[in-house]
């Protein structure tokens, strides 16, 4: 019961975090269009490192 | 879609078997078991079962060989010995030893037993596990992949021999060779010394997603998706930043100039933590996780035609499963492509880290800011 609740808040968590990093890269996207290879790649890394801690979390909490 | 079909017979069986035995459905706990199964490493290769009309159960798939180190040394024998049984009912004598198959794993009977004793929690009592060098199906994914990446890189290389373009599948590959080289290795290795890295990040990017491409077969392959895997391919980067770690990437990992005596200790701690547990923990769950969970989705997703049948009908059931599945299998095969580029672009970057030279020209003045970076801003302004 308490995992899943905290499986719940670890997606709502992510789920804030990489919306800040798309809506973020899709501003300086629209800023400056000719960044748009560096500004993805950036995001890329950016969205994995906070996915990794994301599932580091689910795995860690569903035991 | 064949996998779904397949997936689908095989529960649908599961379910009809059921019925028939204890005369009670569960569903939810048959598609669970099933997920289950499928996640894990498996001995044998099952494509897909069925019960005949004499209400024999059929199993179609083949063999692999099991291969274990026991107290009496190598012991090697076809997984079809087993029958197929998975709970360890069924006992293998070889070499005056018992062996039986519980949850994918191998074990040992201690002497003189017969049949395997289970205590509440259903682990054997007198059985042990033992040393497994196993032919599995996570292996013989690995074999594949490994054959069909030697067949056509060693093809794709030769025919730069004689000629300057390459034919055939070598088209194929070569823009995604080049992909790797100048938008992976290139920026994040510099060009000083990303020749050297190439061929492992190329090597690890086809690995990664030729069997993530493979998992999405009806094959039922889930090799990266094993712990096992995973940390191997992680180990394998943490050894190669390690050992081409350079003077300046020790220095500032161990004895950071620019900081305060007093912290240097404690940011030391941090660093060494990161470069041998946080990095390699990082890679090696991503690729798990996601892949993993990629599998349950769809796994899940089909299995809904079975769980919303009673409310929605076989029609509406199944058009909700199939609808959802095949648009969650598209978004599969991007994560297949992500996951590799993902791994291979953080591998360079840890690569990167560990080889970037010192540029000396950038004095630290004795707050720790870079001299050298003020004196280009400032002429920015002039």
């Amino acid at each position: 019961m308490y995992n899943l609740i905290g499986a719940g808040l670890i997606v709502i968590g992510a789920g804030i975090g990489l919306g800040q990093i798309g809506g973020k890269a899709m501003e300086g996207i629209a800023r400056q269009p000719e960044a748009t290879g560096k500004i993805q790649t950036a995001m890329i890394i950016v969205a994995a490192l906070l996915e990794g801690l994301a599932f580091g979390a689910l795995i860690l909490g569903k035991n | 879609m064949g996998a779904a079909t397949l997936f689908a017979q095989e529960t649908e069986h599961h379910t009809q078997n059921k019925e028939q035995a204890e005369g009670i459905v569960d569903t939810k706990q048959e598609v669970d078991d099933y997920i289950q199964h499928h996640i894990k490493d498996s001995h044998d290769f099952s494509l897909f079962s069925y019960s005949n009309d004499a209400g024999e159960r059929k199993h179609v798939g083949f063999p692999l060989p099991v291969i274990i180190w026991s107290s009496k040394g190598l012991t090697a024998f076809m997984s079809s010995a087993f029958h197929h049984n998975d709970n360890g009912e069924v006992i293998v004598e070889r070499n005056g030893l018992r062996f039986a198959k519980i949850h994918s794993k191998i074990y040992e009977l201690e002497q003189g037993a017969t049949t395997v004793s289970f205590d509440e929690e259903h682990h054997a009592t007198n059985a042990g596990k033992l040393i497994d060098f196993s032919i599995t199906k996570s292996v013989v994914g690995i074999l594949i992949i490994g054959l069909l990446m030697f067949i056509w890189f060693y093809a794709l290389a030769r025919q730069y021999k004689t000629k300057k373009i390459p034919t055939g599948f070598g088209r194929v590959l070569e823009p995604l060779v080049l992909y790797v080289r100048d938008e992976i290795a290139r920026p994040n290795i510099g060009d000083k010394h990303y020749r050297k890295f190439t061929g492992y990040l190329l090597t690890v990017f086809f690995f990664i997603w030729l069997l993530n491409l493979a998992g999405l077969t009806p094959l039922g392959f889930n090799v990266t998706g094993q712990l096992a895997v995973t940390a191997a391919l992680a180990i394998f980067t943490l050894i190669i930043y390690t050992a081409s770690g350079n003077k300046d990437y020790w220095r500032h990992m161990l004895w950071m100039p620019g900081v305060p005596i007093l912290v240097r200790p404690v940011l030391a701690i941090i660093e060494i933590a990161g470069a041998f547990l946080i990095k390699p923990f990082a890679l090696l769950v991503r690729l798990f996780a996601n892949i993993t969970a990629g599998h349950i989705v769809v796994m899940s997703l089909i299995a809904v035609m079975f769980t919303l049948r009673q409310d929605l009908g076989v029609v509406g059931s199944s058009f909700i499963s199939i609808l959802l599945s095949i648009l969650i299998t598209l978004i599969e095969l991007l994560v297949a492509f992500l996951q590799a580029y993902i791994f291979t672009m953080l591998s360079a970057l840890f690569i990167g880290m560990a080889v970037a030279e010192h540029d000396h020209e950038h004095q630290h003045d004795q707050n720790g800011h870079d001299v050298s970076d003020a004196e280009d801003v400032r002429g920015d302004y002039i």
